[in-house]
């Protein structure tokens, strides 16, 4: 679904041999995920970027339209998005894939490394935008400018490959996103999505939402034998059972497919599954 | 009813989402996110 995604949103083949963009309709349109409307492939507009113009713009008091995106999609699907949507956590997926000696599950000062993410988003992407102005009177994308490795990857590397004149004007600023973009890559390796967990402004919006999305889970609480396998299993190493809607959840779905009893499931959703599973699984233990 | 009564924060959410989206469309906001979305964006790819 992830790799379905990307796809249909960055499907603007042509862009990547061109080193030009998509100028369409659609790009007025904000997508989901964390998808840099510079990438060559992009249909569609990223709310992280968008947000941080029209806060910069000067023009809009408040950005009703990108934050008419976010709640919606907020509310509907919470950090769903992250975990199927967004074409950055899909390749951060996929790295974290590939075997290496020893992967880290947490690492230490994780719960203060999580909370850097709101710091991101309330400094880079609301407030510097929004109160470092130019004499012009127009901010700056300070996030995408200074942080956003998704750009670096999706929308700088394939458009300095295909357009020689972008390459002509690197600096400094190109060779500093580029390091940020191998340390995320290089940590990918080693832990589970440490830009999702730790950097993502998009992501700790989203996170704001799990609790009352209408796509959320449910914990059934007399079928649970606290077994710890849902915990074991979730590779975002959240305590599943104290908070099955944390705001770090990605809906990956791995607690629901390890937990023997079938105490998870999405809110409103049948129970049928889970009671098959346990009857299994009391056949099992007999 | 029990949908309603159990999702009544995400539909409100939903229903202001879509408010704040018409405002936003009618004040041209859309527009301005088009205008940026089509040019390259300099800052993003790193050579701004």
């Amino acid at each position: 679904m992830q790799l379905a995604f990307t796809a249909l949103s960055n499907g603007f083949v042509q862009g990547f041999s061109t080193g030009r963009i998509y100028q369409g309709d659609t790009k007025r349109l904000c997508l989901p995920g964390l998808n840099c409307y510079s990438c060559p492939g992009a249909l569609g507009a990223c709310p992280i970027g968008s947000l941080q113009n029209a806060l910069a713009d000067g023009r809009f008091r408040f950005p009703f339209y990108v934050v008419g995106f976010l709640l919606f999609f907020g509310a509907v699907l919470g950090r769903f998005v992250c975990g199927f949507l967004c074409p950055f956590g899909l390749v951060q997926e996929l790295l974290h894939k590939i075997p290496f000696p020893k992967k880290i599950r947490v690492l230490p000062g994780e719960r203060i490394f999580r909370k850097l993410k709101y710091v991101i988003l309330a400094l880079f992407v609301i407030l510097l935008p929004l109160l470092v102005l130019d004499i012009t009177g127009r901010g700056q994308p300070w996030f995408c400018k200074y942080i956003c490795p998704s750009g670096t990857l999706f929308g700088g590397l394939p458009l300095v490959a295909t357009n020689p004149p972008l390459r002509a004007v690197l600096g400094f600023l190109f060779r500093w996103k580029v390091a940020i973009l191998l340390a995320v890559v290089l940590l990918s390796l080693l832990v589970y999505r440490p830009f999702c967990r730790y950097l993502c402004p998009l992501g700790a919006i989203y996170g704001l939402f799990n609790k009352k999305a209408l796509l959320r889970y449910e914990l059934d609480q007399d079928k649970c034998i606290s077994c710890g396998k849902c915990e074991k299993a979730c590779p975002m190493a959240i305590k599943v059972t104290a908070n099955v809607n944390s705001m770090e959840c990605i809906r990956c779905g791995a607690c629901r497919a390890a937990c023997p009893r079938g105490c998870i499931h999405l809110k409103g959703t049948s129970k049928c599954k889970g009671e098959e599973r346990r009857v299994e699984t009391e056949r099992c233990d007999s | 009813m029990k949908f309603l009564r159990e999702n009544w924060i995400a539909l409100l959410l939903l229903l202001v989402a879509v408010v704040f989206l018409a405002v936003g469309i009618c004040r041209g906001e859309a527009e301005a996110v088009w205008q940026k979305a089509v040019r390259i964006c300099m800052e993003c790819i790193g050579l701004g």
